[in-house]
């Protein structure tokens, strides 16, 4: 799949950026009727993740209707549960050291697409860019075919290789969008002035496209964070948190799910929002 | 050092070590699972064998090339039901919001559940889908049903549902890109002409929007292609996938050849459609110019 298609799939398109109307008309039946089918469809999209906040609170069991009443023992209940918070802490290790690896992996790898020609280059940009059209069980199984081969031992550590294969694309695809924006004449200023490349590079470069890093990074960790089908084939005895929740709702759902879920969505929705704002909020400069 | 050989220098330490990364954790996975899916299986394991075995329980058994058809049933329902409700929407979002912020907030609105948690936004259905769930509940509340009815949770409609829910960002990013690129003076024009809005509408907007629907419906099906949360939550015993039954071969069922395999498949007909889509993507661009 070609690149732009790719780097669409996750760039601000450029008349959300333009303001004014596109089209001046008065409102018609066809213009209501349209507007209609949007609400119903921005509903389907955000009344299950209010469903999941509502029902974390209800003093109930059993998810069911009406309410009963506000209660906060979900939250006691999940945030005492040791094998959830240990669950926590292996998502938050597992992120971290696959954040870091993404960044070594992609942050060359856009570079090498920007600016360099080489023999290969396109086979190159359709490997990187694989693992975002391609279903995660199958980088899983792949890479657990691999470990076995190599008689290798599941772990945390096999699960962040996994997030690392997996989630570089992510970077890759917004590291570059940042690189085709950025003017290539200030490096060009700066070298005339007489900065050497490696003096460029970290006082020109990077201080430009420093905020669509901490914006991918921030990204990148909240997809590893909830990342379950390359773990599912990667985990050894550690559950992440995700899949600790997998395996809770297999024995049966309990709003203790609903509170820790909505604290993972409030935190998610936190870092998604903070890191769009840092990879878009330079655009208009 | 000339300037040529400094550029090779700075060009081999930048795409050495992720070309490396690639080769090692891409290349060489897919590579073994290839080899694996010729593989014998044979108590613990497997033993190393070139035979089309594995292959050819996919083309024979039914228990397999079932699974396997129902799946690429669901994907394009999934898909097609994607677009029923994400076009409309983008069309919205992109023609008749007036304000450059609202739409900014818009589309983001859109975007954002994408990447929050899939675990649960597939989890949040099971409680409303369930018997004991929120929506028989509701219905039981305001008095449509007596009792909780069963068809909702455990069916191949719920599956629809669920994913459709899932992986309709993925439909709304490509087609907004492709909408807002259409020149509203072919728009304007068409009016002019006394052509009315509908038909400007199927002759214009619909056609050159095309590609956008293509590439979101590629990511549709294919990332459903591949799903095994959903089926394992709101599928019923008719809701098993291609995915879930390599789950199986990797886990209890203990049978890594046959899996990889299977996973083979998947791969090659994920890379298919990637690369038709891509040729029509191209020819719709063509059209544009």
């Amino acid at each position: 799949m070609n690149t732009e298609a790719h780097t669409a799939a996750i760039n601000l398109p450029t008349s959300a950026r333009r303001s004014g109307p596109l089209q001046i008309g008065g409102r018609t039946l066809s213009d209501n009727a349209i507007a209609a089918a949007a609400a119903c469809a921005l509903a389907f999209l955000y009344v299950p993740i209010l469903v999941l906040i509502v029902f974390s609170f209800n003093d109930n069991p059993v998810t069911t209707l009406p309410l009963r009443g506000f209660t906060l023992d979900w939250y006691v209940r999940a945030l005492s549960n040791e094998d959830m918070l240990t669950a926590v802490w292996n998502s938050i290790f597992v992120a971290s050291f696959a954040v870091t690896l993404c960044l070594l992996v992609g942050l060359p790898s856009a570079f090498a697409m920007d600016r360099y020609d080489f023999p290969g280059k396109s086979l190159f940009r359709r490997f990187a860019l694989l693992p975002i059209t391609l279903p995660g069980i199958i980088t899983g199984i792949a890479m657990l075919n691999m470990f076995r081969a190599m008689g290798m031992e599941l772990s945390l550590w096999t699960v962040i290789l996994g997030h690392g294969t997996a989630l570089t694309a992510v970077v890759i695809t917004q590291i570059y969008a940042r690189l085709q924006r950025f003017n290539r004449r200030l490096e060009e200023a700066s070298s005339d002035l007489g900065a050497k490349p490696w003096q460029t590079f970290f006082y020109v470069t990077l201080p430009n496209i420093r905020s669509a890093i901490i914006g991918t990074s921030l990204l990148s960790f909240t997809l590893s964070f909830d990342e379950i089908p390359v773990t599912f084939f990667l985990t050894g005895r550690d559950n992440t948190l995700p899949m600790y929740i997998y395996s809770t709702i297999r024995r049966g759902i309990t709003p203790e799910v609903n509170a820790i879920g909505t604290l993972i969505v409030v935190a998610s929705l936190c870092l998604i929002l903070f890191s769009i704002y840092l990879l878009y909020s330079e655009e208009n400069e | 050092m000339n300037h040529r050989q400094r550029h090779r220098v700075r060009l081999l330490g930048v795409v050495s070590g992720p070309a490396a990364w690639m080769l090692a954790f891409l290349f060489v996975p897919y590579a073994v699972m290839f080899t694996y899916s010729f593989y014998s299986r044979q108590f613990p394991m497997m033993i190393p064998d070139f035979q089309f075995g594995n292959y050819l329980s996919l083309l024979t058994d039914p228990q397999y090339y079932k699974v396997l058809l129902r799946t690429l049933k669901i994907s394009a329902l999934v898909s097609i039901l994607s677009v029923l409700l994400a076009y409309p929407l983008t069309y919205f979002i992109v023609f008749k919001i007036k304000s450059g912020r609202t739409r900014t907030f818009l589309y983001f609105a859109v975007i954002v559940p994408l990447w929050v948690s899939y675990l649960l936004r597939a989890y949040t259905w099971k409680t409303i889908l369930g018997s004991e769930g929120v929506l028989n509940s509701f219905l039981i509340w305001i008095g449509v049903l007596d009792e909780p009815a069963d068809l909702f949770l455990y069916s191949q409609f719920a599956m629809v549902i669920v994913l459709t829910y899932i992986y309709i960002p993925f439909l709304v990013m490509p087609v907004y890109t492709s909408l807002e690129k259409i020149p509203q003076n072919l728009v304007e024009a068409s009016k002019d002409l006394g052509v009315r809005p509908f038909e400007t509408f199927l002759k214009i907007t619909l056609p050159l929007s095309v590609p956008g629907i293509l590439a979101g419906m590629t990511f549709t099906f294919c990332l459903t292609m591949g799903d095994f949360v959903a089926p394992f939550l709101v599928g019923g015993p008719d809701g098993m996938m291609i995915a879930n039954v390599v789950q199986v071969q990797f886990g209890t069922a203990f049978n890594w050849p046959l899996g990889s395999a299977l996973s083979m498949v998947m791969l090659a007909i994920v890379l298919i459609i990637i690369s038709a889509s891509d040729k029509f993507e191209r020819a719709g661009r063509l059209d544009l110019a």
